[in-house]
């Protein structure tokens, strides 16, 4: 079973790599865009069944920092 | 004085931690591999030392922090052992959750790698009692994710207790209030991003780490 998790830095903390690819965008002539935020997609290929504590530990203990992030799990 | 550097795959400043340890303590330190479960008998100090432990995979100090021997580190550290982690080592320390906040990507996206301007913030602390409150030293820095973040509660609780022990004078790499180091609430976890084992000989254009490692390690009159 693949499943989807997004970690994305939390609203309010700085992103100085979503800014360097927004100034990047502007660079390249796109303009119009307000924000840029950036953030990790990671897939797990996992037993079908894995209950969704387990998901929810995993990414509360290692996929995310959630001192600083935030994450999302997207189940089939 | 028996002391141990924890050595991670990619940690690249262990060596030169054990040099500060054996200076000052004149023994060798035990070089202790990630993939142990237990630390030596009778170890009176742990450093972690700087680098990139797992090539920063997922976050710096992410897979370092759920290591065996963490856990054995974290249990010294419970039971008031000192532990000092440097750079990678401090990333290391807040991923664990030895220590509060986190070490993010600098503000300047550069890596910053210069002798900085620091001041003691807290002179009391057993790494820092060789210095005078306020006083300014010169330490060098190295690094990428250098950006200490915490949220206000934490920040405001931390200054509160005088547990941040080093700031940096100037903006270096954004961190939160220019915090370079910081204490457990023990006071026996000190996570700081500048590098007081590449100051310890005149050599190396300052001395100002040295005396870290001589109020740790007990060595001071």
């Amino acid at each position: 079973m693949k499943v989807n998790v997004y970690v994305t830095l939390k609203p309010g903390v700085l992103d100085p790599q979503g800014k360097a690819i927004h100034h990047a965008l502007e660079g390249l002539g796109f303009g119009g865009v307000a924000d840029v935020r950036a953030g990790r997609f990671i897939e797990l290929d996992v037993a079908d069944g894995t209950s969704d504590a387990d998901l929810d530990a995993m990414c509360a203990r290692l996929l995310a920092n959630t001192v600083i992030e935030n994450y999302r799990i997207e189940r089939p | 004085m028996k002391t141990a550097v924890i050595v991670f795959p990619g940690s690249n400043c262990d060596r030169d931690m054990a040099v500060a340890l054996e200076t000052v303590t004149g023994q060798a330190p035990a070089m202790v591999w990630h993939r142990e479960s237990a630390l030596p008998d009778g170890i009176d100090f742990i450093a972690l030392p700087g680098g990139f432990s797992y090539g920063d995979y997922l976050r710096s100090g992410a897979m370092a922090a759920r290591s065996p021997i963490l856990r054995a580190v974290s249990d010294a550290a419970g039971r008031g052992v000192p532990v000092l982690g440097v750079c990678n080592g401090f990333q290391v320390l807040t991923e664990a959750q030895l220590l509060p906040g986190a070490l993010m990507r600098n503000a300047g996206l550069n890596f910053v790698c210069r002798t900085v301007a620091l001041t003691v913030e807290n002179s009391q602390s057993l790494f820092t009692a060789s210095y005078g409150a306020g006083e300014q030293i010169n330490i060098p820095v190295a690094h990428h994710d250098g950006n200490y973040f915490a949220d206000a509660a934490t920040l405001d609780r931390i200054e509160g207790e005088g547990r941040v022990a080093f700031r940096y004078t100037d903006s270096v790499n954004g961190s939160a209030r220019n915090i370079a180091g910081v204490l457990n609430d023990a006071g026996n976890v000190l996570g700081m991003m500048p590098h007081p084992e590449r100051a310890i000989d005149r050599a190396h254009g300052g001395t100002d780490g040295l005396r870290l490692f001589e109020a740790a390690l007990g060595v001071l009159a």
